[in-house]
């Protein structure tokens, strides 16, 4: 880790230099602020301007006239709020399935060692490379042989398939100290019990890192659950908002997707470490 | 602790489970029916390479690959440096770093729905539009940024751009805060200018990063879906239909059980190709990328 970048401290005391960097930092945070916030705040004030303003002066600054009732006509006339409780069950069920398996096959793999360890990483870790068009068709069948189409389980079972979540918590898992476990295992501890009061306890920032991965991707899906779930009563708001682009006035469309756009960026202001630290996916990035 | 026998297989059981009939099956699945004819309701019958031919035949697909490719190479020259520069650029800040990241990876946590829709409306094709306001204030005539078949897919990118730059400048930065201060150092001892030392000390301390999501934005263009899908539905005149879009057609465009065949021959095709182009990529950059 260093403390300094291009510009030594030396550059940096300069007057010229200190200059034009104060210019160009003025400048960076200016562009990110108007394409990085710029979108989310509009669309926060469109949310609640009449559609009027909203077309014919889409860059005034303070709307003309507030309209609140666009996000109540979003939320129960046009029952966001059933499509927002779907997706809120899609992402919490997809949690659960993804930590359930990543967290018993991680704790196998790098705590109990099995001999054949090494087979099984490769052939889960193989999947990675293929990508994930492959298996749209042929698991959308699969799907229908169940009888899943329009349940929620279609969407739960595939994600825990997630060999990337795996990788992350064998890792983390190697990295524990294995005196620890012997410790344990000699003063008695069975292997549900070394699971669940050591292994599960001290893995708690990797379960974090694999948590907000898992419900902000299930926030994101579009495409699987589109297929799977084409009964529009249990759609998630991903799915259902283009479809209700076609019939809903201009204003309360946008308010639906403030209230969609609301939870992940809550979830990532509260924790906007795991994001920004880079850790989880600059470690894998790197190999 | 080895072996772990019985315990070991009891905790493995649901990854094995849901990898065998989630994953290990239908990838041996799409291989089969690659070379069947399938619907839902007669049973499947072996038809060889017919999928493919039909595939190949098929008119649409060359436009497909040549809009994928199309796609792709825009994606390369619009989105490829954009994060560079900008964790290059934030690499240099020393107040309020946070803010900056934050602000950068805000776009990456909007869902990607909203953030097509949103576009759509930005991308109005009226006076009104919000980027046709901005264009008039300089006097310049409205753009039908969606509707014009020449410039849909640089819209289609933009957007795309902005949607995953954050997560690339988050890898960037992290990778910045490795690069030895010493590099720098020795090269200020040169009396390096602060573009020769971008030049020869950052970039080259970054390259093994760089390939890496070089070949992930290839992979990941390849694939592209949500953008053309909710924003042209490949039009206008199939302009901006892409390999998956085509996949999804084949597969879903008719309710009544499509070309399942077809459908998967091209993404097995694809899938080989995407795998035959990193294999190669990375034999061809392993000299460079040790680091």
């Amino acid at each position: 880790m260093s403390d300094r970048g291009v510009l030594s401290s030396y550059d940096r005391k300069r007057p010229g230099v200190r200059r034009g960097l104060r210019v160009v930092n003025g400048a960076l945070l200016a562009v990110l602020f108007t394409a990085g916030l710029g979108p989310v705040l509009w669309l926060a004030k469109a949310a609640v301007t009449p559609t009027q303003d909203t077309l014919r002066t889409p860059l005034a600054l303070w709307p003309n006239g507030f309209d609140f009732a666009n996000l109540a006509t979003a939320w129960t006339r046009v029952e966001i709020d059933k499509y927002f409780l779907n997706t809120v069950l899609l992402a919490a069920g997809a949690w659960l399935v993804q930590l359930l398996v990543a967290m018993t096959a991680g704790f196998a793999l790098s705590v109990l060692r099995p001999r054949y360890r090494k087979i099984v990483t490769a052939v889960v870790l193989a999947t990675l490379f293929v990508p994930s068009v492959v298996l749209l068709v042929p698991l959308y069948l699969t799907i229908t042989d169940l009888s899943l189409i329009n349940s929620f389980w279609a969407v739960w079972l595939p994600a825990g398939a997630n060999a990337f979540n795996i990788l992350l918590v064998q890792r983390f898992l190697d990295g524990l100290p294995r005196e620890v476990f012997e410790a344990a295992r000699v003063d008695g501890a069975g292997p549900l019990r070394l699971f669940w009061s050591i292994v599960l306890p001290m893995s708690r920032p990797i379960l974090g890192v694999v948590s907000v991965f898992a419900v902000i991707a299930s926030w994101k899906d579009f495409l699987w659950p589109m297929l799977v779930l084409p009964d529009p009563s249990v759609q998630p708001l991903s799915v259902r908002l283009p479809a209700l682009q076609r019939f809903v006035e201009l204003d309360v469309f946008l308010a639906a997707l403030a209230i969609s756009t609301l939870i992940p960026v809550v979830l990532f202001l509260i924790f906007q470490r795991l994001f920004l630290n880079g850790g989880a996916l600059g470690g894998a990035v790197k190999g | 602790m080895r072996g772990g026998g019985l315990s070991a297989l009891l905790f493995l059981m649901p990854m094995l489970v849901v990898f065998t009939v989630f994953s290990w099956i239908p990838i041996g699945q799409t291989v089969l029916m690659s070379l069947q004819q399938t619907n839902l309701v007669t049973d499947p019958v072996f038809v060889g390479f017919d999928n493919f031919r039909t595939v190949l035949k098929d008119p649409l697909l060359w436009t497909a690959v040549r809009n994928t490719l199309w796609f792709a190479f825009l994606a390369l020259i619009i989105g490829y440096p954009a994060p560079l520069v900008l964790a290059v650029l934030m690499n240099e800040v020393r107040k309020l770093r946070g803010l900056y990241s934050a602000l950068a990876y805000l776009p990456v946590v909007v869902p990607p729905v909203v953030a097509v829709l949103l576009w759509k409306f930005f991308y109005d094709a009226g006076p009104h539009g919000m980027f046709n306001t901005v264009l008039g204030w300089f006097g310049f005539e409205p753009v039908s940024w969606l509707q014009d078949a020449s410039i849909a897919m640089v819209s289609l990118v933009v957007e795309a751009t902005w949607a995953a730059a954050g997560g690339t400048v988050i890898i960037y930065l992290a990778a910045l805060t490795r690069v030895p201060p010493e590099l720098y150092e020795a090269a200020e001892l040169d009396g390096a200018s602060v573009w020769r030392k971008v030049w020869h000390v950052t970039l080259p301390q970054l390259r093994g990063v760089l390939l890496i999501t070089f070949i992930l934005q290839i992979v990941g263009t390849a694939q592209v879906f949500l953008e053309p899908f909710l924003f042209t539905g490949g039009g206008p005149a199939n302009q901006t239909t892409t390999i998956l879009l085509l996949i999804y057609n084949y597969a879903f465009a008719t309710s009544l059980g499509g070309d399942y065949g077809a459908a998967t021959a091209l993404s097995l095709m694809l899938a080989v190709v995407l795998a035959v182009l990193s294999a190669l990529y990375f034999r061809l950059t392993r000299s460079w990328s040790t680091s």
